[in-house]
């Protein structure tokens, strides 16, 4: 096939006709992908103080939540969780790490049950060193939570700095640990 | 030979049969897209501004607690589906997916019979990440409890 | 010590495809062309290197080493050998890997055989072939290591989803994967003569094959996939037009009609631009496949953990090959010389119809599955489903299936009606005689699957024309493939026509002991009873079912109930007669105590997945044949210069 000979036609516009439709494509995906910003809830609680509750022991094993653990001088974790919630049996492995590097984690139990709570404690590990019961789901609307699991670091003085909406996967673990130090 | 293409021709034959193939196959897309896709509703807008009667639509929202109701024939249920406003009344006939409870959110497919929504089908999450996209605006309480119940 | 080198192998592969990229480049140029004669080795050890890291996951994964974050999190210890062997790609970083493998073996391969492309177009092709592994390469490395290690093991791996632990599911992505990977080859081909202006009979030659391989393999995979969707998600539905399924669907479209061009441009050197765009856009459809099924952008009823960031990343490799191809393609179209030239009624233009329809339905799928997100950028959400696809894409594919009646029995170059008056009016009559009895004899049924009914058998009827009056026995191998293939869509069509008209369904709440009629089935609850398997719990229907009075078979839908990760799956039964399938479905308990049960009697459905395998096995004869072909020849050219050097001795 000899096709040394250029010829001499010029291309027609048709020709970019599949380059004009992709960026067409592209844009339209890029607009999809980054346009839904609204697709996590970004906290308007961040920076304000934790709302007074005093929430009642959802298990046996540990006393209930009230705020004024808060105000101890400590950064700490606050994890909204349930029973009944997949991912949170998901991130106990995370949250069980984040114990072990000496994070003080307490848990509002979301509709749960005492007893079904206690087996999911003894299933997945308890990291946790207050639970409170939150039967009607008071504490997590007060606290801005759309859902569980979530996870609130809170500093030393009561106010919240950090909300973590969805199970926290291993690779959140370290920028936890940042926004624990940051919150010293 | 009469009927070979004449050389310069072929080509541009060629391209402008593509072209009309691609703009017909987007005007016949436009067309039957306008008439067949099916728009996500909310309860409130569901009763607000209800569409044809037998169009597709979607439905999505929460499962009124204590408003399951199952019929004699043992598989046919009613339930209300409601936001923060409004309430539908839905009527289904066949398995309820696993998730689907009262007071869990619920995306229905189906078509506006008089007053009733009858549902087809119904979409509960497959796995513990699916949240139906269309739920990520209704930024009410209802919708955080929506996420809160099918995250 | 395996996880790091892996990890090192992965590196060097990585290095290597640089090289290949780079030195490939440079061959290009007169100044540097010596650097030609390193390109193939080193594409071939690039392939070896990676398939050793491949290899070196899928130990760690057998041998469940918990050490490394990849197999704690997706395996167990307890899960059978099979599970475990496909956990290895069940996963993110795992199917990077096996896609990164999969190129980088098929492009070491091409380097090692393939010999009638101009060596400046095949340098160019590998090029290609290492600039697109390479962005694979570096989202393993940088942003999805396979290999990362855990500082603390855990005790016990993180489990496998359990609705992944089918046996289907394990091996269904690996074979859209081949087919996908396939279709970068000929997208690098693509590439490869454009940058030589070199498109003619031998780029088509050299390309088929890895076309063909491909396009076997996504027949296959979707094949597979519809079976799949069809029995587990219990929904008695074979095709959903969900975006993880269109993803599959489109590639498809574009290898059937690359497929066929390729075929024009091999035998008649004509078609040459419209090839080389399809071969772009063929490996587009897969990228953009990947794409949207991957960054979640689109909701579907397959479960897949979604993650924008990787959408991001593939969507930026999407955009620098297909941009970067597409603008290579505006600028070198022109200079492509024209190919051979056909007239209005030949072979040609039946396939230049088939690639248009073929294109068309293509687009009507990609619209309608982006419209979503288009709408949704207007503040409107909707769904599109089957009231949009069904019709609009039949537009498309019953003129198409007409033609291809014809398109088989035409001459190449130039034909005439009426040399084929026969071989036209035969299928015609068995249309017109079977839409007739569609009409007459049957309830009334829908248009759409009254005209499939109605053109399957005259399709059936008009892809074995092409053997009529052939030797059967000297008849090649891709004639035997084509007769093959086309009969198999025939049998697919009537399938899903038959499914489409006289599905019947019965859903009723039953206590143990009732009956129920479905179609020409008696259905009889007898027992509702709790089984274990090794990793689920279930509540297990037990069913007799009776066809026409015969002697009941039994049934056990299953409600499984899995404990690590927690899940749901309602398993359901089928029994297969050959006129048809029997579905059932267990659901839940009422609170009178009686159970929920759902039954289709679906007749013929199940040719809906032989027409699939058929086709399937079309492509299979036909690469054979090929294959066989380009061996003997090479084997003709190996003795004449072997006898030259003796002689020259």
């Amino acid at each position: 096939m000899s096709e040394a000979t250029a010829p001499s036609k010029r291309p027609g516009l048709a020709v970019w006709l599949p380059l004009g439709l992709f960026a067409a494509f592209l844009a339209l995906v890029f607009v999809g992908l980054y346009w839904p910003a609204d697709r996590e809830v970004s906290s308007a609680f961040i920076g304000k103080p934790l709302p007074v509750f005093d929430l009642p022991p959802a298990t046996d094993e540990r006393p209930g939540l009230a705020t004024p653990v808060f105000k101890q001088g400590k950064p700490r974790l606050l994890n909204v969780f349930a029973s009944w919630c997949v991912p949170c049996a998901v991130e106990s492995s995370q949250l069980a790490a984040l114990a072990k590097q000496g994070v003080e984690i307490d848990g509002v139990a979301i509709r749960d049950r005492k007893e079904d709570v206690a087996r999911f404690l003894g299933q997945y590990g308890n990291p946790f060193a207050r639970i409170g019961k939150d039967d009607l789901s008071q504490v997590q609307l007060a606290i801005g939570s759309s859902g569980v699991p979530e996870t609130f670091v809170v500093d030393s003085k009561g106010i919240i700095r950090y909300q973590h909406i969805g199970d926290i996967r291993p690779e959140d673990v370290p920028m936890i640990m940042r926004k624990l130090a940051e919150a010293q | 030979m009469s009927t070979m293409i004449k050389p310069k021709h072929q080509r541009l034959v060629l391209i402008v049969l593509a072209l009309v193939a691609l703009i017909g196959a987007g005007l016949l897309a436009a067309i039957a897209l306008r008439n067949q896709a099916a728009y996500f509703y909310l309860p409130s807008e569901l009763v607000a501004k209800p569409p044809e009667m037998g169009r597709a639509v979607r439905l999505g929202g929460m499962v009124e607690k204590g408003s399951i109701r199952t019929q004699p024939d043992g598989v046919t249920i009613n339930f209300i589906v409601k936001d923060d406003k409004a309430r539908v009344p839905v009527r289904f006939s066949g398995i309820t997916p696993d998730l689907f409870v009262e007071g869990s959110g619920v995306v229905a497919e189906g078509r506006m019979e008089g007053t009733t929504f009858v549902a087809d089908n119904l979409l509960a999450k497959h796995d513990e990440k699916y949240v139906p996209r269309e739920m990520k605006n209704m930024s009410t309480a209802e919708a955080k409890a929506v996420i809160a119940e099918t995250k | 010590m395996i996880a790091e080198l892996g990890l090192a192998m992965l590196w060097m592969a990585a290095a290597l495809a640089v090289l290949q990229l780079v030195a490939g480049a440079l061959a290009l140029r007169p100044a540097t062309a010596h650097l030609a004669g390193i390109v193939r080795p080193v594409a071939m050890l690039q392939g070896v290197l990676v398939a050793c890291a491949f290899a070196a996951l899928i130990s760690l994964f057998l041998s469940t080493d918990l050490s490394v974050k990849l197999v704690a999190e997706n395996s167990h210890s307890a899960k059978p050998f099979i599970f475990k062997l496909a956990g290895t790609w069940g996963n993110h970083e795992g199917s990077m890997l096996m896609w990164v493998t999969i190129m980088s073996l098929a492009g070491g391969f091409v380097a090692l055989i393939e010999k009638r492309l101009r060596e400046e177009t095949l340098i160019a092709t590998l090029a290609g072939q290492a600039f697109v592994s390479l962005g694979f390469y570096a989202f393993l490395l940088l942003a999805s290591n396979p290999f990362t290690r855990l500082a603390e093991p855990p005790p016990e791996g993180a489990g496998l989803n359990p609705l992944l632990q089918d046996i289907g599911l394990a091996f269904h992505p690996p074979t859209l994967y081949v087919g996908y990977v396939g279709l970068s080859i000929a997208f690098s081909f693509a590439v490869g003569a454009l940058v030589t202006r070199d498109v003619g009979p031998a780029f088509a030659c050299a390309m088929r094959p890895w076309v063909l391989g491909a396009w076997i393999f996504l027949t296959l995979g979707i094949t597979a996939g519809s079976y799949w969707a069809y029995y587990t998600l219990g929904w008695g539905g074979w095709w959903f037009w969900d975006p993880v399924e269109n993803a599959s669907l489109m590639p498809w479209l574009a290898a059937t009609a690359l497929l066929h061009s390729c075929s024009v441009l091999a035998a008649r050197n004509a078609l040459r631009t419209w090839t080389v765009m399809l071969g772009v856009i063929a490996f587009s459809m897969s990228m953009v496949g990947t794409f949207l099924v991957r960054s979640g952008i689109l909701t579907s009823v397959h479960a897949f953990a979604v993650d924008p960031t990787r959408g991001t990343f593939i969507l930026a490799l999407l955009a620098i090959y297909i941009g970067g191809a597409l603008l290579l393609f505006a600028l070198r179209a022109g200079t492509v010389t024209e190919g051979a030239r056909f007239a209005v009624v030949s072979r040609e233009s039946a396939l230049v119809f088939n690639n248009v329809m073929l294109c068309g339905i293509l687009g009507i799928v990609l619209v309608g599955t982006l419209y979503p997100l288009l709408t949704e950028a207007m503040g409107v959400k909707v769904s599109v489903g089957p009231p949009y696809f069904n019709p609009v894409s039949a537009v498309f594919a019953i003129p198409m299936m007409l033609v291809m009646t014809v398109g088989p029995v035409l001459r190449w170059r130039e034909d005439t009606g009426g040399r084929i008056t026969w071989q036209i009016a035969v299928p015609a009559l068995v249309m017109a005689a079977a839409l007739l009895a569609v009409e007459l004899l049957l309830a009334p049924i829908n248009l759409l699957p009254a005209l499939g009914l109605a053109i399957a058998p005259g399709l059936a009827v008009a892809s074995l024309q092409p053997l009529v009056g052939r030797n059967l026995r000297r008849t090649p191998l891709p004639i035997y493939g084509m007769v093959v293939g086309h009969f198999g869509i025939a049998v697919a069509l009537f399938g899903m026509a038959s499914e489409g008209a006289f599905s019947t369904e019965r859903l009723a709440a039953m206590n143990p002991g009732d009956s129920q009629q479905v179609g020409p089935f008696k259905v009889t609850l007898s027992a509702i009873d709790p089984v274990a398997g090794p990793n689920w719990t279930a509540l297990q229907a037990t069913v007799a079912a009776s066809y026409a009075g015969a002697e009941p078979i039994v049934l056990h839908p299953q409600a499984r109930t899995f404990a690590n990760p927690p899940g749901n799956r309602t398993e359901s039964a089928l029994l297969t007669r050959w006129n048809g399938q029997l579905y059932s479905v267990l659901g839940e308990e009422g609170e009178d105590g009686r159970w929920q049960m759902r039954f289709w009697w679906k007749p013929f459905v199940p040719m809906i997945w032989y027409g699939g395998a058929l086709v399937a096995l079309g492509g299979l004869l036909a690469l054979l044949g090929r294959v066989a072909r380009d061996v003997r020849r090479l084997v003709a050219i190996d003795k004449i210069a072997w006898r030259r050097e003796r002689q020259g001795r």
